[in-house]
């Protein structure tokens, strides 16, 4: 299966998730337009560039997998299948949303898609994602958990602690880091004295393997060979994904600390354009194809955001729910 | 083991065995908790009994350990994770107090959290500052976490057993100067409502509330003061969250005193919230001002005669309960 080119996707999925990277893209300008306009309280941090990582990861996860992620995480738990509408509107704080307007942007939670989780304190998901991995080997059911993580949570402290457990442990993890160059403000290089991170796995004799984040295809096959050992008792994997954000860290960063034309270049290798013009190589798929592909999330997108404004909020009576379950 | 006469260590032991026992989803974690026992010999035997997979050694990483009872317990286990000394809850505080506490209300609601923490405080035995405090407070004013403080074989094997059980995180402090205390265990019937506090002896005069080591010292001041005629109350709150204010101002009503000892400092501790309760809502019950025995505010220091003078005596309870009645 990893052979083939088109790493097991038919025609229906390769477009679909084509189309779930664009929709991924098109919510995000959404999220910075409707914050712009005030309906998106605090800050908010932005993926657009990021898209073919999440998507490509979590297209090669099976039913039952878990996923948790960062507050930069609207992507990834879109490309877990989490609804647009309510992922919207949780966004804008409304009853309806993923979490009912009790997490926000930062943490968007979608755990009937396996979504587990976004988390805004910076590496204090990868101890949670051995968490799962454990319970899933305790209990055999066989699902992998996936974890998303940024260049910066490689220097965290649970960052080194969680990757020992799950060493020793061998559980089912796939650490996937998204290196996008820059640790908030600050460039990798003057955070880190690595720069390859995969090295960081060799200290706890874990697997490694660093891919083109930008590739949808070069990204879902080192996650299906990670999902293959994982599920197999071989223990994590980590996986550096080479990508870019466009955008800032958060809406109040203008990204002017970036070197001129850094950013045109990686937008010359935007991960949508790339997948499209390799879409088009495919002897079933035809530019029309695509194009409707397109068409169909731009109507999915702007549909799903008129929905999710127009829900009301949370009733304020209702804010002491679900801090016990027992209560 | 109900009704049996044992040791407080043996009553741990006990509920984490009966729970092992009862439910497959029931997993220990921690340092050296499966093949030493503890280092307080709290889990001996278990590992024997039980297997690696249920009572599992981890590295020594705090952030590791409570990320994973975090993660295991969403998705389907019931962990217990011990924190060697409960001052290392310091390392692990953003793991506890971020994400333990809040999972549950920052996702609406979407799973539940039944994650229990084992953690071993308390001072009088010589361990210096930082493996002798009672930290139970620093989690005091954190939405999201029950804080259990048995102060008997009797109530640390029937509230371990209910944390276990319970759906909604619970850090449960064991007194590491009472493992070797003895005491009779309950009948089944006998089980404590949830977060009620015990009256432990009867009085008329004064009501003083304690909790773990404080609890007995106090019930000997109580003694000692008998002979003289002073008839004192004497109420162990068990638990810190839920607070159990309603006995205490049941006793107060025929007491009109209220005294509050506790082992740690009195900045913003259980001890203080309790005396603001009282006042808040009884201050007419009041026939003196009600106040507060704590450690002096001072790291604990390591020599028997500075550590001896820091935290509450038999003898410096007795002069606050004589003064509180000449007021």
């Amino acid at each position: 299966m990893i052979a083939d080119p088109w790493a097991g996707l038919d025609p229906s999925r390769l477009l679909g998730l084509f189309r779930r990277m664009v929709e991924i893209r098109l919510f995000e300008d959404e999220v910075m337009r409707l914050f712009n306009e005030n309906l998106v309280r605090a800050s908010t941090h932005l993926c657009q560039g990021q898209e073919a990582v999440v998507v490509g990861a979590c297209s090669a996860l099976a039913g039952g997998d878990m996923m948790s992620c960062t507050y930069r995480g609207h992507g990834a738990v879109l490309a877990m299948g989490a609804p647009l509408d309510r992922s919207m509107a949780e966004i804008l704080g409304r009853e309806a949303g993923l979490c009912r307007g009790r997490g926000g942007s930062m943490h968007l939670t979608d755990v009937s898609v396996g979504a587990m989780g976004s988390f805004a304190v910076v590496g204090a998901h990868l101890p949670f994602s051995c968490g799962t991995a454990l319970a899933a080997q305790q209990l055999g059911t066989g699902a992998v958990s996936l974890c998303f993580f940024g260049d910066g949570a490689t220097n965290i402290g649970a960052f080194h602690e969680a990757m020992n457990l799950a060493a020793v442990w061998k559980l089912p993890v796939i650490f996937v880091c998204e290196n996008n160059l820059y640790g908030e403000y600050s460039p990798i290089a003057a955070t880190t004295p690595v720069t390859e991170l995969t090295t960081r796995a060799a200290s706890y004799a874990m697997t490694a393997e660093r891919v083109d984040g930008n590739d949808l295809l070069a990204v879902r096959r080192a996650v299906l060979r990670a999902r293959e050992s994982a599920a197999g008792g071989k223990g994590p994997t980590m996986i550096e994904a080479l990508t870019y954000r466009h955008m800032g860290h958060s809406r109040s960063d203008p990204a002017t600390y970036r070197p001129e034309g850094e950013l045109e270049r990686w937008k010359r290798r935007d991960p949508i354009a790339l997948f499209a013009t390799t879409l088009e190589e495919h002897d079933e798929i035809g530019a029309p194809d695509v194009a409707d592909a397109r068409a169909a999330a731009e109507a999915a997108v702007a549909e799903a955001v008129d929905r999710a404004v127009a829900w009301p909020e949370p009733d304020p009576a209702e804010r002491f729910d679900d801090v016990w379950a027992n209560a | 083991m109900r009704g049996e006469t044992v040791t407080y260590r043996e009553a741990v032991i006990g509920a984490l065995a009966d729970e092992l026992d009862a439910d497959p989803a029931v997993v220990l974690i921690g340092e050296d908790v499966g093949a030493a026992g503890g280092v307080f010999k709290a889990t001996a035997g278990l590992f024997a009994r039980f297997g690696g997979d249920r009572v599992r050694d981890t590295p020594i990483s705090e952030q590791a350990i409570v990320g994973t009872v975090l993660g295991a317990a969403v998705a389907g286990l019931r962990p217990v994770g011990e924190i060697m000394f409960a001052d290392f809850a310091g390392v692990c505080y953003d793991q506890i107090a971020n994400q333990l506490a809040k999972y549950r209300y920052q996702t609406g609601g979407q799973a539940t959290v039944p994650a229990t923490l084992r953690l071993s405080g308390g001072g009088s035995l010589g361990f210096g500052a930082q493996h002798s405090q009672c930290v139970e407070n620093w989690f005091l004013n954190i939405p999201g976490l029950h804080l259990f403080v048995p102060g008997t074989p009797a109530d640390a094997y029937t509230m371990l057993r209910a944390a276990i059980r319970c759906d909604d995180p619970v850090l449960v402090f064991e007194h590491k100067a009472l493992y070797s205390l003895r005491g009779e265990l309950r009948d089944e019937s006998d089980t404590p409502a949830f977060g009620r506090a015990e009256v432990v002896q009867s009085g008329s005069d004064v009501t003083v509330v304690a909790t773990q080591l404080m609890r007995h010292r106090s019930a000997e001041a109580a003694e000692l003061l008998a002979a003289d005629g002073i008839s004192v109350e004497v109420i162990d709150l068990r638990s810190i969250a839920p607070l159990d204010v309603d006995t205490v101002l049941e006793s107060i009503k025929r007491t009109g005193r209220l005294i509050c000892v506790q082992e740690s400092p009195g900045p913003g501790s259980w001890g203080e919230a309790l005396v603001a309760q009282v006042a808040v809502r009884a201050f007419e019950l009041l026939d003196a001002p009600p106040s507060l025995v704590a450690a002096d505010p001072i790291p604990l220091p390591y020599a028997k005669a500075l550590e001896d003078a820091t935290i509450p005596s038999v003898k410096s309870i007795a002069e606050a309960i004589r003064h509180t009645l000449s007021s």
